[in-house]
């Protein structure tokens, strides 16, 4: 049967709302940040095209190495830590218990009211003589100035990232509960127990989980900016001077555009690259069970 | 025989419930470390100014103080702000539930020749680091008129969001086709068929959406911090930072206290009601990425 052209098209309809937002919000503001990156604009005169200067110029930037060595010391030990911890989590909450669904709450709670609020509460919680440094103190372990220590100050987000895991921590109990019954069942049968089963069932049916939670928690952690903003100001000693916060310092406080356009444009670039190393990686290690395509 | 009967005996005796034990000793312990921060928030908000600066601080403050409840509505145009996270909350969650529901039913039910590489592409932009975008998005919009307004937070929400089409996709594609297909030899658009059968079958999915944006838009804080200017323009998440600078010489804990507290109950409100639809809705929309 010969389908008309509307017949064949007009499913297509259904997605011009995102399209509409695709080309106006992500594809028009992506071309302009890279020619703004290859002008001197800042927000008032004319833009004057100066081809890669900026790049030239970010090379030899201390504060912006500094800030790009920083966000992947956030990276290195975010990233595992919650990935590690939510993992925990989920298998501890995909047990069958009673009272479920209060620990599931409770888990997520500090990813739900995550956001200015919580990370103000943080500003308590890491006092020098807070909550923190008086259960320290009981051990016999004297706290650090947390967020006023250059030495301590990104150990502080990093500690603190560990609470907001739920999203992860949700990914993987939805992981957990689509492995099929029968694989443990089988395992079982072969005289597996518990690790031998978290192992080599548990682990190899999750990795297409992990593997997205692995790419989205780097992608984010990269553009780490509240908590720094609000807790330490990028300080001190731009200790925690972020990539994402070094330009809106240049882009929105000295109005630096087209210098800040060209750090937007070496994020995205860092972020691309870890992407794509890890989708080439993945081939070794993500298990996928099924075609997705179907 | 005898042996492996004392053996299961023995395990169901002891194993299985020393197990049962660890396993509800280990999920205490950690409620209590992940509750710990809404727990202390509510702990702090009690506090005077000054006994924030004790050394040590009280444990918990006797007699609570509950002065910075009121003070705090005094200090900052703090119904303004409700009111402007209200709009953008009430806005996204409508607005981007719905969009993301449409365009993830174009994806799973009806057939063109792209389908497939725009559905490719919609996840694509998932791993796009938005705030990059950021410093033309301003250019644009302010000379569109559109800086210190809501407007820049709410008309890009008509595209929906990746991630809520993603998740509303792949659970649409668990409904059986059949339906449709009954529906459709009835004589039923395809415009009906998402109405009175797919979307009503799909509530667990889309109250769950619904909740993301609830939170996302209550709490997202980079693009308004960066719109929004005026004072009485601004939303919750971006006006409370006045009470933690600027405006004092030392930092106004208590009231920040009191705010975060007010910031953070319409959610936990939320949360709680959508709670059973929420886990569930996640875990069957069964993402594996």
């Amino acid at each position: 049967m010969r389908r008309t052209f509307w017949q064949q098209w007009s499913g297509i309809l259904f997605a011009v709302p995102w399209l509409l937002q695709f080309v106006l919000f992500i594809v028009v503001p992506f071309a302009a940040s890279f020619w703004l990156s290859l002008t001197d604009y800042r927000f008032r005169d004319f833009p004057n095209f100066i081809w890669f200067e900026n790049y030239a110029d970010l090379a030899s930037d201390e504060v912006f190495l500094k800030s790009v060595f920083n966000t992947l010391y956030y990276t290195v030990f975010h990233v595992p830590g919650v990935m590690i911890i939510a993992f925990f989590i989920a298998i501890l909450l995909n047990q069958k218990v009673q009272g479920m669904p209060l620990f599931r709450t409770l888990f997520y709670l500090p990813s739900v009211t995550a956001g200015v609020a919580t990370i103000m509460l943080w500003l308590v919680i890491l006092q020098p003589n807070g909550i923190l440094n008086q259960v320290l103190g009981l051990v016999g372990i004297p706290g650090p100035r947390w967020l006023t220590s250059t030495q301590w100050a990104m150990p502080s987000l990093i500690i603190m990232s560990f609470w907001t895991v739920g999203t992860t921590m949700i990914l993987y109990l939805a992981g957990l509960q689509g492995i099929p019954d029968h694989l443990y069942e089988a395992a079982s049968i072969d005289g597996a127990g518990h690790l031998r089963k978290l192992w080599h069932v548990t682990v190899p049916m999750m990795t297409p989980t992990i593997f997205l939670t692995l790419v989205l928690g780097i992608i984010g952690s990269w553009q780490v900016f509240t908590q720094a903003l609000i807790l330490t100001g990028g300080g001190p000693a731009n200790a925690t001077l972020f990539v994402l916060l070094y330009l809106y310092n240049k882009a929105f406080l000295i109005f630096q555009m087209g210098y800040a356009s060209a750090i937007a444009w070496v994020l995205f670039v860092i972020i691309l690259i870890f992407t794509l190393i890890q989708f080439v990686i993945a081939r070794r290690w993500v298990y996928y069970e099924y075609d997705e395509s179907g | 025989m005898q042996s492996s009967v004392t053996i299961r005996g023995w395990r169901a005796r002891f194993i299985r419930p020393a197990w049962r034990v660890m396993i509800y000793a280990m999920l205490v312990g950690g409620s209590a470390i992940y509750g710990f921060p809404f727990a202390w928030m509510v702990r702090s908000s009690f506090m005077s100014i000054d006994q924030f600066y004790e050394d040590p601080p009280p444990f918990f403050p006797l007699p609570p103080n509950w002065a910075s409840y009121t003070e705090v509505w005094e200090t900052g145009p703090i119904v303004s702000w409700i009111m402007n996270s209200t709009i953008v909350t009430v806005l996204g969650v409508v607005l981007m539930t719905l969009v993301s529901a449409v365009v993830a039913f174009g994806f799973a039910r009806t057939e063109y020749p792209i389908r497939d590489v725009l559905f490719l592409l919609v996840i694509s932009t998932m791993m796009l680091p938005q705030h990059v975008t950021i410093i033309p998005k301003v250019i644009i919009f302010r000379d569109l008129g559109w800086l210190d307004t809501l407007l820049p937070l709410i008309v890009p929400m008509i595209g929906g969001s990746a991630f809520f089409i993603f998740i509303l996709r792949q659970f649409f594609r668990t409904i059986p086709k059949e339906l449709d297909d009954a529906a459709s030899i009835d004589g039923a658009s395809p415009l009906r068929i998402m109405f009175t059968i797919v979307f009503p079958l799909s509530k667990p999915a889309i109250a769950t959406v619904a909740v993301f944006s609830f939170i996302g838009n209550w709490n997202e804080f980079f693009e308004p911090f960066i719109y929004l200017n005026t004072p009485d323009r601004m939303t919750l998440a971006v006006g409370m930072r006045f009470f933690q600078a600027g405006m004092w010489e030392q930092p106004q804990l208590h009231l920040q206290m009191a705010i975060a507290l007010i910031a953070v109950a319409p959610i936990l409100v939320a949360f709680f009601f959508a709670q059973k639809h929420f886990i569930r809705g996640i875990t069957l929309t069964g993402i594996k990425g």
